[in-house]
């Protein structure tokens, strides 16, 4: 520890501070009890599929693409979850059987 | 009495339901959580520190930047402004939950303090089985991914140093997880052309920014094409 316990309790509660301000956000600017401006209510219907999409990619952000195993075990895993998804629907066998195939591959094959 | 009982009947029917739904985030949680409270060991904090941080901040990816805060020099500004930056995404998150948290009483303000990137995506796109609220299936979704983050965090510091399974590779649960969510999502025609952009957006960003700085300008792009596009994306 190089703060002092209380600068670095400090610097925790800025932290949560700081999470729960971007939490809080858009509940404060549109509450409850009354309705929210039309384009608001739209970005409230196409942001989940679009941040699932920003999300998927944001896993992907310190893959080497050029060097390495040239993110081969990351997209035949993520290959594998589609596929499996795909195939039966089941979410918890889509990610079990991809997270499986993705250690293997990082552990035993590409190691 | 009997009303009652149909209320407990029904909250636990919600714990039932939530419960199988959080077990990709359970694992997720418990590989990344243990992973963050041994960094946090090795920076000179022990479990206590381990235990307050997990329990206040609750912000995965920021409390691993909050490591490397903790043992530079103090400035309390910088990291509220680092988890204002770093966390932006979480607006996004809210202002699609909007509608969906609205009239959840007494728990909307557990829902909306534990939002995190992974309760959102399970929450956005899974809806409650029939006969369980909408409240109190969130409610545990909400509840549960919050309790795997602490014992993991917990765990990790605590005993991370004697783990001798090689868990390399367990954390692509979550990419695996919102992968799956991604094509849940999409299997409505209607997101499809949402989730292309969205992928498309931040890939592009992260080509330009590095993996970095990508993610601000990332939501900007995002923001602007959806907004752009809003005509043709509501036919």
């Amino acid at each position: 520890m190089q703060m002092t316990s209380v600068q670095a309790l400090i610097t925790i509660l800025a932290i949560a501070v700081g999470t729960q301000f971007t939490r809080w956000l858009p509940f404060w600017l549109f509450p409850e009890k009354k309705d929210p401006p039309a384009v608001v209510l739209y970005l409230g219907k196409v942001l989940p599929p679009a941040m699932m999409g920003l999300l998927t990619v944001y896993c992907f952000k310190n893959v080497s693409w050029l060097s390495g195993t040239h993110g081969a075990p990351e997209l035949l895993a993520s290959a594998a979850v589609v596929g499996l998804h795909l195939w039966k629907r089941n979410v918890l066998f889509s990610i079990a059987g991809g997270t499986a195939l993705y250690m293997v591959l990082v552990q035993a094959v590409f190691a | 009495m009997e009303e009652h009982e149909t209320i407990v009947k029904n909250r636990s029917a919600a714990l039932r339901a939530a419960f199988p739904a959080t077990i990709p985030v359970m694992t997720g949680y418990l590989c990344l959580g243990a992973a963050f409270g041994i960094l946090l060991r090795t920076a000179g904090y022990g479990i206590g520190w381990s235990i307050a941080m997990s329990m206040i901040c609750y912000c995965g990816s920021m409390q691993f930047v909050g490591v490397s805060l903790l043992t530079a020099a103090f400035d309390p500004f910088q990291a509220l402004l680092m988890s204002v930056m770093v966390n932006a995404r979480h607006a996004f998150y809210g202002l699609s939950m909007l509608e969906k948290y609205r009239g959840t009483g007494p728990v909307r303000p557990v829902l909306i303090c534990t939002l995190t990137d992974e309760t959102f995506s399970l929450v956005s796109t899974l809806e409650p089985p029939e006969g369980v609220a909408r409240r109190d299936f969130y409610f545990w979704i909400s509840l549960l991914d919050y309790l795997y983050w602490q014992v993991g965090c917990t765990l990790g510091n605590a005993v991370g140093g004697l783990l001798t399974f090689d868990t390399t590779g367990l954390d692509f649960t979550l990419t695996a997880l919102f992968i799956v969510l991604l094509l849940e999502q999409v299997k409505k025609k209607e997101n499809r052309a949402a989730g292309i952009i969205g992928m498309v957006c931040t890939a592009a960003s992260l080509a330009v920014f590095g993996p970095d700085n990508f993610l601000i300008p990332a939501m900007i792009l995002l923001l602007a094409v959806l907004l752009g596009g809003r005509k043709k994306l509501c036919k």
